[in-house]
């Protein structure tokens, strides 16, 4: 592994899509709006869970727009980095340019995970930085050095998590060859992110903690950003999203195995 | 003689498109999977016990959330999308040259795909029964001609809004960015994660002259047995088509005017 190659390359590759993709201005302009109209959106609905209640799950109306806004930050990062590259690699086998991938002699998941930049999502993840911010004003949290740290590894621990659950979903390409509509059932499983966890039946509680660990992406981080968290449950993030990369990534090699490329 | 021509045509057309979505049972499935989304809502407003502030009963929720899936599984359009693909890559100078609008084609394709969709929300209706046998109802079968009816027209609405944006493909290429914009309005005040009667008042109050309420809240209530205004519905539903289809006529024949094939 030489860092530097792969660094310099990672920076052409964002080099080149920025600039195919500022090709398209109106687009992002649309964008922008799309991604502000979506979180209005998401925020009326949590209103209307509020409006006669004064707790959903346990969570009040202020501590659950924390989740709202971790949500919104992985969703800008889905839009700017998981989904642009991940859905290529469905394009990629499915035409048989996965050779030319291979062929390459630099890593076959750095290239499909990196090659790819679509600037629109940006614009969602500051959204929901500003959205954090609004909140730790609201909730009256005290930033420190700790606390920065243990939100800091567990939002580093989520965007794992979900790139793992993305690549796995469309490794499975090298077999069903079409797996867009996977990676949309796996679009609409994340939607339950954007509430708390103990809104959720137990069943289904236990569904989304240990089938797709949606619980541990944002609730998670919330609960650190409200001091309510206890350590084995940041810890138990730790090793889960490890072990999702881990298995991630062996299991792109195992199903290179039976890559047989376009017509043979 | 014209009738029999234009019956034998649409007949062929749904033929073809039945056979080519039979093809890919498994694609369709999943898109099915994808939109239990109104189960998760539901599963989040018995748990917290957020019907009762609405007036609605545990039993009357579920199967307006059942009735919004279904809506929603027989409404589905994503005819910018295939029309998008299809005019960057040229293919629509053929269609042109053909003596049939090329919508009828891709309206075929919508429709075989619901016949196709049909038996997997089934599948999925019976899991849901089997958890919540306590819901089981059967409509009767003048209020599901109807409800069948207003789910077309919600179809039909759909359809002429995503073709209205799909023919602005002719003038900027990325059309997918502003339907990707209206789907947001679309599913937030449709009723698909919250019944419209439980938005705040300050919503409802212009609401109900927007589509929006009729796409899937209006069908979703008529087939669940939940109280609602019949004939504003399908009064509504009817005029949002009358005013769409013009729109739509105009803008496709601009459009043909400002088509420039691939190339050229």
């Amino acid at each position: 592994m030489n860092q530097r190659k792969y660094l310099k390359v990672f920076t052409k590759f964002l080099h080149t899509s920025l600039a195919s993709e500022f090709e398209y201005k109106t687009n992002i302009l649309i964008d922008l709006i799309t991604a502000i109209l979506s979180l209005i959106g998401s925020i009326f609905l949590l209103s209307i869970f509020f409006t006669n209640n004064v707790r959903l799950g346990g969570w009040q109306f202020e501590e659950a727009l924390i989740i709202q806004a971790i949500y919104t930050i992985l969703n800008g990062i889905t839009n700017t980095w998981f989904n642009p590259n991940l859905t290529e690699i469905v394009k990629h086998i499915r035409e048989g340019t996965l050779d030319f991938v291979l062929l390459k002699p630099i890593d076959s998941q750095f290239f499909i995970s990196f090659k790819k930049i679509n600037p629109s999502g940006f614009l969602e993840i500051i959204l929901g930085f500003c959205l954090l911010l609004f909140c730790i004003r609201i909730n009256q949290i005290n930033l420190n050095l700790s606390f920065l740290t243990l939100s800091l590894i567990t939002i580093i621990c989520s965007i794992c998590i979900l790139y793992s659950l993305w690549f796995f979903i469309s490794t499975t390409t090298i077999w069903f060859v079409k797996t867009w509509n996977a990676t949309e059932v796996l679009r609409s499983f994340l939607y339950i992110g954007r509430f708390p966890l103990n809104s959720f039946s137990f069943t289904l509680r236990i569904f989304f903690s240990i089938f797709i660990p949606i619980a541990f992406i944002t609730t998670i981080p919330s609960e650190v950003f409200l001091g309510i968290s206890q350590f084995w449950k940041i810890f138990l993030e730790i090793i889960v999203a490890s072990v999702f990369l881990i298995t991630s990534r062996k299991f792109w090699l195992f199903a290179l195995k039976f890559y047989s490329s376009a017509s043979s | 003689m014209i009738s029999n021509l234009i019956n034998r045509k649409i007949f062929t057309l749904l033929k073809v498109q039945y056979s080519n979505m039979l093809e890919y049972r498994v694609e369709i499935a999943l898109w099915a999977i994808s939109g239990i989304i109104p189960f998760f809502m539901l599963n989040i407003w018995t748990n917290n016990n957020l019907n009762q502030s609405i007036n609605i009963s545990n039993i009357m929720l579920s199967r307006y959330f059942l009735c919004a899936f279904f809506v929603r599984q027989f409404s589905v359009v994503w005819v910018v999308f295939s029309f998008e693909e299809d005019t960057l890559l040229g293919k629509v100078s053929p269609y042109l040259i053909q003596p049939l609008n090329p919508f009828f084609r891709y309206f075929a394709q919508h429709i075989a795909e619901q016949i196709t969709r049909f038996p997997f929300a089934f599948i999925i209706s019976i899991f849901f029964f089997i958890s919540n046998p306590e819901s089981i109802w059967i409509p009767n079968l003048g209020i599901l001609f109807l409800s069948i009816i207003s789910t077309f027209l919600s179809f039909l609405i759909q359809f002429l809004i995503q073709s209205i944006v799909a023919c602005l493909c002719f003038w900027t290429e990325k059309a997918s960015s502003i339907e990707r914009l209206l789907f947001i309005p679309t599913l937030f005040l449709s009723g698909l994660l919250a019944p419209v009667a439980s938005f705040p008042g300050y919503v409802k109050s212009w609401i109900y002259l927007t589509p929006f309420p009729y796409l899937i809240d209006f069908p979703a209530n008529l087939l669940s047995g939940n109280p609602t205004n019949i004939g504003r519905g399908f009064s509504m539903q009817i005029l949002w088509i009358l005013l769409l289809f013009p729109v739509f006529r105009k803008i496709w024949s601009a459009g043909t005017r400002k088509y420039t094939a691939m190339g050229s």
